[in-house]
């Protein structure tokens, strides 16, 4: 612990006196110091008005801070014995005032420009219904160009995996509870380098062409948020709120948001990942993506029982273990550890009807995984944490519920 | 004629006064309420402070080491509640009491039972939520405490809100019904207990600022009560005011918060610009600059504060004209807040300044309170508010205003004050132990959060990207450092309640002026039963 704080403190200190130098081009590259110039015209737009103001605070800050050093040292009173009486000054009472009103006006006007640019959503190419949930963002793509049925719609979820973030280093009481208890005091595995901001499956946009989001929410307010496209719109459960952005082609990349409105336990577990790609290879992706929807869920039976443990060990990981424990312990959802419902057979269908229709604050998982995802969660559930039930359930089983 | 007074006090004293756990729990005295207020500050201010201890200890860095990201919500959002209503008001609330009847040559204030009834539901409106806080760390099955921020939006804190909501509701309730009596107990006084020839022009600025406190709370705290109302039946009693879909909208619940929130912020800072108008002249040993345009100043900020509270909210999406309307009206509050500042700089201007507790305090309030203001209006300008909203620029801001801005000026308060309230001089060596620590270390705290922010760090994160994490390593430390040195304060202040120390005179600063001064230190239990004559 020793040997890392300090290398913690020989890192920031060398970061801060390097970092106003250097442009970080990568939103993950370490100790940023200043508001990001992002890609799209407004981003910098913003980015600029932003420099303007901090030049006018920072100047009127030494003004005043000046003064009133001056004042410390020259009207202390071993220089200055005998106080001044006066405590009214008509004119200067008046410059004060209207000056600063003046600096304002210059300051309202390209803020008030910015705004009206900011606010024009209309003549977009592409339109993506972004939809918060409690932790993890969907995307439903409504139309691009001349096509207004495009169907393509689909979660996206942290990737980091908890092994990476639950590191207790206390046992006991509160510190720490649920998942993380049995790896206490254990080595913290490496970080990835995008560690939080890594997803499993990414937004795609082309670049060169205006995109528009609706941005909404499912249950409370999350915010919408990629700080390279400049600005945040916050998801609110009934309401449909607009913003856009226009990647510049020859700006392809990933850029990686972050939810900006608290919203319950995982708010900082449900990063944004957008893929800028070219218009060329949009086009490709989305006629791959079309096609996929369109063949229907995958009903393809699996091979065995391993078969369907490891595909249902990475949903598991993905979708479930935040709220039921990584290892089935429970949290804010129910345990399955060693439970009647995730052991006994008369439970089964009910199981698969929890995952496919939701209950109470569990919510419905059939518009979020195939059926095949949640046949093998449903079994990996049944199998895993010791509950060794060999209970196999097959996708056409979940196809066929109701 | 103030001695003759302060004798008569002494022998009034002797009949009456009760003693023991009696005169605390009874008391009518607008100095042991003050008293009562000040202490019960401070504790929920230590209380308020450990919370962020463990707020900063989790995001030292990055990885969830010691609490669970649930229990960390809670830790945010008791943190914010303890110090707004626990800490910082019940301060300025203890400091009015203490000082208002002094300041204007009154005897008492004017509503003594209703005082002591104020003071008296504070702690059990804290004792239920923080008792809410004590069942999540140690009741089993850890029942969540109150988790969706200070700000309690809606439908977080309603549909999805943990049974102790409840409990939240309550305490609310009741910190707000305090605060109104309160207040009301200010208005009253300041409107019918003057001393003959003392005119509302005359009357010292922290009196002023604290009257148009008072009405700001009087207007604003119904507010609050309704929301939490709203709230309460909402979740219990099948309404759907901020649910969309039995109706409702959740950005009311948001323009209902901020319209009671946004002049929160005012009714938390305008003590402290009466506290620093009073404590600069003192020092520099020269007339305020400029009292006419303070008054209208402090009542043009609180007039403007009702008209802004969308700020709050550019990110909701309001329609463009509302934006604009918001943005150019904050702007605006900026000049106000600029008079003030210039009258401060101008009052030392070719004053006879010394440096005593007290003036070092106000200096760098009124210096760290201004960052917060500059980077206010770097907030106000909205199409840069998109970005900076909900990140820690945002936490930078407001805890420049509200620790190295409102804390900072309690402080210089405690420090100029405490001769008069113990009759002891505060420990000069503790005390600039305790100043110069919290001067460096909350700079250390809080300046860093203006870079983590501006690189993109939303707030309220349990957890955080890696290019975060050199910052956030020195804010932790810069916490852990402003923590300990509060605990210097607490030595200051027992040290002074056990009389230890250098006793001090009636007039202990020799610039200081005001009613105050005239009456002995400590000041008797009872004073200006007879009104002092202003000249």
């Amino acid at each position: 612990m020793q040997s890392t704080l300090f290398h913690r403190a020989a890192v920031g200190l060398t970061s801060l006196m390097i970092s106003g130098m250097t442009f970080a081009s990568d939103w993950t590259e370490r100790s940023n110091l200043d508001l990001r110039p992002g890609v799209t015209a407004v981003s910098q737009e913003i980015q600029d008005l932003h420099t303007t103001v901090l030049w006018i605070v920072t100047v009127i800050g030494l003004l005043v801070f000046g003064l009133i050093v001056f004042s410390m040292i020259r009207h202390r009173r071993a220089k200055n014995p005998n106080p001044a009486t006066f405590h009214e000054h008509v004119l200067l009472e008046v410059l004060w005032t209207v000056i600063p009103f003046v600096i304002l006006i210059a300051m309202a006007v390209p803020a008030t420009r910015v705004l009206v640019k900011l606010d024009d959503t209309a003549e977009s190419e592409l339109t993506v219904k972004v939809t918060g949930y409690r932790w993890k963002w969907s995307y439903e793509y409504l139309t691009y160009e001349d096509d207004n049925d495009i169907g393509v719609s689909f979660f996206s979820n942290l990737a980091t995996p908890p092994e990476q973030y639950n590191n207790p280093v206390l046992a006991g009481g509160l510190f720490p509870y649920g998942t993380a208890k049995d790896r206490v005091g254990q080595e913290a595995p490496e970080k990835d380098h995008n560690y939080q901001l890594e997803v499993d499956k990414k937004l795609v946009i082309p670049s060169g062409q205006k995109v528009r989001f609706l941005v909404t929410s499912d249950d409370v307010i999350h915010s919408f948020w990629v700080p390279d496209f400049g600005g945040k719109k916050d998801a609110i459960p009934g309401f449909v709120n607009e913003t856009w952005a226009l990647v510049p082609e020859g700006k392809e990349g990933t850029y990686y948001g972050q939810c900006a409105e608290l919203c319950g336990k995982n708010h900082a577990f449900m990063p944004i990942a957008v893929e800028v790609v070219t218009q060329a290879e949009f086009r490709d992706w989305i006629a791959e993506e079309k096609e996929k929807a369109a063949s229907g869920p995958d009903l393809t039976p699996f091979s065995g029982l391993d078969q369907a443990m490891e595909e249902g060990q990475q949903v598991y990981a993905s979708a479930c273990a935040l709220c039921h424990g990584a290892n089935g312990e429970g949290g804010i959802g129910l345990p399955f550890a060693g439970t009647d419902f995730a052991t006994k057979s008369e439970h089964l269908n009910e199981h698969i009807d929890v995952l496919v229709n939701g209950r109470a604050a569990m919510p419905a998982f059939k518009a979020q995984l195939t059926p095949r995802q949640i046949a093998a969660v449903v079994t990996y559930e049944r199998n895993a944490f010791g509950n060794d039930t060999g209970d196999l359930i097959q996708p056409a089983d979940v196809n066929d519920h109701e | 004629m103030s001695t003759a007074a302060a004798t008569h006090d002494d022998h009034h004293d002797h009949h009456h006064a009760p003693t023991g756990l009696k005169r605390w729990l009874f008391s009518t005295n607008h100095k042991d309420i003050g008293t009562l207020y000040l202490w019960f500050s401070f504790a929920m201010f230590l209380v308020g402070g450990f919370m962020a201890m463990v707020i900063r200890a989790e995001l030292l860095e990055p990885g969830m080491q010691f609490v669970d990201p649930e229990f960390f919500n809670q830790m945010t959002t008791v943190h914010g509640l303890v110090m707004v209503f626990g800490a910082v008001m019940p301060a300025t609330v203890g400091l009015a009491n203490w000082m208002i009847p002094l300041m204007i040559g009154a005897p008492d204030m004017a509503l003594p039972r209703m005082n002591n009834w104020s003071f008296w539901i504070l702690p059990f409106a804290f004792g239920i939520l923080i008792f809410a806080v004590l069942m999540s760390a140690f009741g089993a099955g850890n029942p969540s405490a109150p988790n969706f921020g200070w700000t309690f939006y809606a439908p977080l804190s309603t549909k999805y809100g943990p049974a102790s909501t409840d409990l939240f509701i309550l305490s609310v309730h009741m910190m707000g019904i305090s605060s109104i009596m309160g207040a009301i107990n200010v208005v009253v006084t300041v409107f019918n207990m003057r001393a003959p020839g003392m005119t509302l022009m005359k009357m010292p600025l922290f009196v002023w600022t604290w009257l148009i406190t008072a009405f700001l709370l009087i207007a604003v705290i119904p507010v609050l009560a309704g929301a939490v109302t709203m709230m309460l039946t909402d979740r219990h009693f099948g309404t759907s005011f901020f649910d969309a879909a039995g109706g409702g909208d959740p950005v009311l619940f948001q323009h209902v918060f901020w319209f009671f929130g946004h002049p929160e912020v005012y009714i938390m800072i305008l003590p402290s610009f009466g506290i620093v108008s009073a404590i600069i002249p003192a020092f520099a040993r020269k007339p305020l600059f400029g009292y006419a345009s303070m008054v209208y100043a402090t009542a043009s900020i609180a007039l403007l504060s009702f008209v802004v509270w969308a700020h709050h909210m550019f990110t909701v999406g309001m329609p463009l004209a509302g934006t604009l309307f918001f943005m150019y009206m904050t702007m605006l509050i900026s000049v106000p807040t600029g008079v003030k500042v210039f009258n401060w700089v101008a009052t030392m201007w070719r004053g006879s300044l010394t440096f005593e507790l007290p003036m070092k305090w106000a200096i760098a309030f009124v210096i760290l309170f201004t960052c917060g203001g500059l980077s206010g209006l770097m907030l106000a300008i909205t199409p840069v508010d998109f970005q900076y909203h909900d990140t820690y620029f945002v936490v930078a801001h407001f805890h420049y205003v509200l620790v190295t801005g409102a804390i900072f000026s309690i402080f210089a308060a405690a420090y100029y004050w405490l001769p008069k309230w113990s009759g002891v001089m505060p420990s000069k060596l503790l005390g600039e132990l305790h100043f110069w620590n919290s001067l460096i270390s909350a700079n250390l705290l809080f300046f860093p959060m203006h870079f983590v922010g501006l690189a993109g760090m939303p707030r309220r994160y349990a957890d955080y990207a890696l290019q975060f994490a050199d910052y956030n390593f020195w804010i932790s430390i810069g916490g852990f450092w402003f923590g300990l040195s509060q605990v210097i304060f607490l030595i200051v202040a027992i040290r002074c309640a056990m009389k230890k120390g250098e006793p001090a005179p009636a007039k202990p600063w020799d610039g200081a002026e005001g009613l105050e001064w005239e009456v002995p230190s400590p000041a008797p239990f009872h004073t200006f039963d007879t009104p002092p004559v202003i000249k």
